[in-house]
């Protein structure tokens, strides 16, 4: 189907009558090319890029509840490309070149918003931190400027400039980051790969994978046995735990991460701004809540909840440098489940077992990655080789000391 | 949640630094055989189970003691507390 504003008064005219559903509800085929397990943002935009960019259509994507259930529904929602490493910035750059022409590939409205993100900092020393950033960014070829406090002052002045145990010294500025409609992402991508003959089975539990020799040839599933060339495991939250039934044990610890929607206020919040003092960031959302988050609860889980001293946590955060919404009232908050990863970095690669793949390990940065992380993945299954911007987010970093840590916070997966 | 220390009654887990798996109390001998594989192991790959998971707990902001925790990492209901110190007395006694 194809959206278009002619379409739009067409049936307006019509009684919106000829909208039809944006994927088929097809039964599994006993064997495909390739497996994606996982219907969530990442394996969608997999199965998407497969089908659209490498030509392998004979695909199913199997997923134990219903399409987009996952982190892809329960997430804050932001995209940017700033982070440092030269392992890393290349690809969240790419992925941000993805966003940027996301609704015109996939012809769906995602709402993809590059309002800005805004990196506050509170000491020169921190300053420093973030120019090196911004210099590394800029290095990649995503933008990035430096404000003062003049500057800020005009694009925040809520902001708490009197605030003396954390003074405002100026911010790192990304005009192209922003916020992207999440559930959209997954009906889009959806969609399209649908409409290339991507078979999305949902309500379809993977219990098991079929391995023979060391060598991978299909799932079982609440629905029968599905055979298939390659599969690929893409269900960052639950990673260990599917990985566990072929008895590979990941670098790799699930948290939980807490997101909050306040009450519904006027347009205030100019972008997406994040407190350097403490962990919290805040976006406005286009019904007018202002949704945030800051740190993870810290302790293995899997409940998709939360305990309270985080919440308190985040709410002192947001009011510490902005007291203006000191009197919004929380609407809502939930939990997620996050890949929380031994160094911070997410994993695509191969693994022990034979036409078996993985992709995980998000850490509680996988929405911005989405259309990375699909095209990258994709390349992998496809051509066996990890694509050039993903080429050190393997497995044996771990034993050959090649981690990606961001933080500089070593094997700890709840400092990250 | 809380936690029934063994010594000090029900405590609020936010007083408590969380360090993962107990099965870091188990560190590798350095002279065995495989060595770096199994430091690989210990350093960096976790079970990680939806379920049951014994795990450690640091009180840094009460009596400084470690605790090995069993608890359900799909509810957070907390089945057992010991100190890790006895814990790993019965194990370097085998």
């Amino acid at each position: 189907m194809k959206y278009s504003g002619f379409k739009v008064l067409w049936e307006g005219l019509g009684g919106n009558k000829g909208w039809k559903p944006l994927w088929r509800k097809p039964d599994p085929k006993k064997g495909y090319d390739i497996i994606i397990v996982g219907g969530g943002g990442h394996g969608l935009a997999t199965a998407y890029y497969l089908s659209n960019k490498f030509d392998i259509t004979n695909i199913a994507v199997v997923e134990k509840g219903w399409l987009g259930s996952g982190n892809i529904g329960r997430n804050t929602t932001i995209i940017r490309s700033n982070y440092l490493l030269p392992q890393n910035q290349p690809f969240y750059e790419f992925s941000l070149k993805l966003w940027e022409n996301l609704e015109q590939e996939l012809n769906y409205n995602s709402m993809v918003s590059q309002r800005g993100v805004l990196n506050i900092f509170h000491s020169d020393s921190q300053r420093d931190a973030f120019v090196r950033r911004g210099n590394a960014m800029l290095m990649s070829g995503a933008d990035a400027s430096l404000l003062g406090i003049d500057a800020l002052k005009k694009l925040a002045p809520f902001l708490d400039f009197q605030n003396s145990r954390f003074p405002i010294k100026g911010g790192l500025w990304q005009p192209r980051g922003g916020t992207v409609r999440h559930d959209a992402v997954a009906w889009g991508y959806a969609k399209e790969a649908d409409s290339r003959g991507v078979d999305i089975i949902e309500n379809c539990e993977v219990t098991n994978f079929l391995v023979k020799n060391g060598r991978c040839y299909g799932v079982e599933t609440t629905k029968g046995i599905i055979k298939s060339k390659k599969v690929g495991v893409c269900v960052a939250g639950s990673s260990s735990a599917v990985m566990g039934k072929v008895g590979i044990n990941l670098p790799i610890e699930s948290h939980v991460l807490q997101a909050f929607v306040s009450e519904g206020l006027k347009p205030l919040i100019p972008g997406v701004i994040t407190f350097g003092a403490g962990h919290f960031y805040v976006s406005q959302s286009n019904k007018g809540g202002l949704v945030f988050g800051g740190d993870i609860d810290g302790y293995n889980s899997y409940a998709q909840r939360g305990n309270l001293p985080v919440i308190e946590d985040v709410c002192e955060g947001g009011v510490a440098l902005m007291p203006m919404i000191g009197r919004a009232r929380l609407l809502r908050t939930w939990g997620g489940i996050m890949d929380m990863s031994m160094d911070g970095s997410p994993i695509i690669d191969k693994t022990e077992i034979k036409n078996l793949y993985f992709n995980g390990g998000w850490c509680y940065g996988g929405f911005k990655a989405t259309p990375a992380s699909g095209f990258c993945y994709a390349h992998l299954l496809a051509t066996g080789k990890p694509h050039k911007d993903a080429k050190d987010f393997l497995f044996n970093r771990f034993e050959k000391g090649r981690l990606i840590d961001e933080k500089g916070q070593g094997n700890q997966p709840n400092l990250h | 949640m809380l936690i029934d220390h063994p010594l000090l009654g029900l405590r609020d887990s936010s007083e408590f630094i969380y360090m993962g798996d107990a099965k870091l109390l188990n560190r590798p001998n350095w002279r065995s055989q495989n060595i770096k594989s199994k430091f690989v192991e210990y350093g960096y790959l976790r079970k990680n189970p939806a379920g049951i998971h014994k795990e450690l707990w640091y009180h840094e902001q009460g009596d400084r003691s470690w605790l090995v925790v069993t608890r359900n990492t799909v509810t957070h209901e907390i089945l057992k507390v010991e100190l890790a110190r006895n814990l790993k007395r019965k194990v370097n006694a085998k």
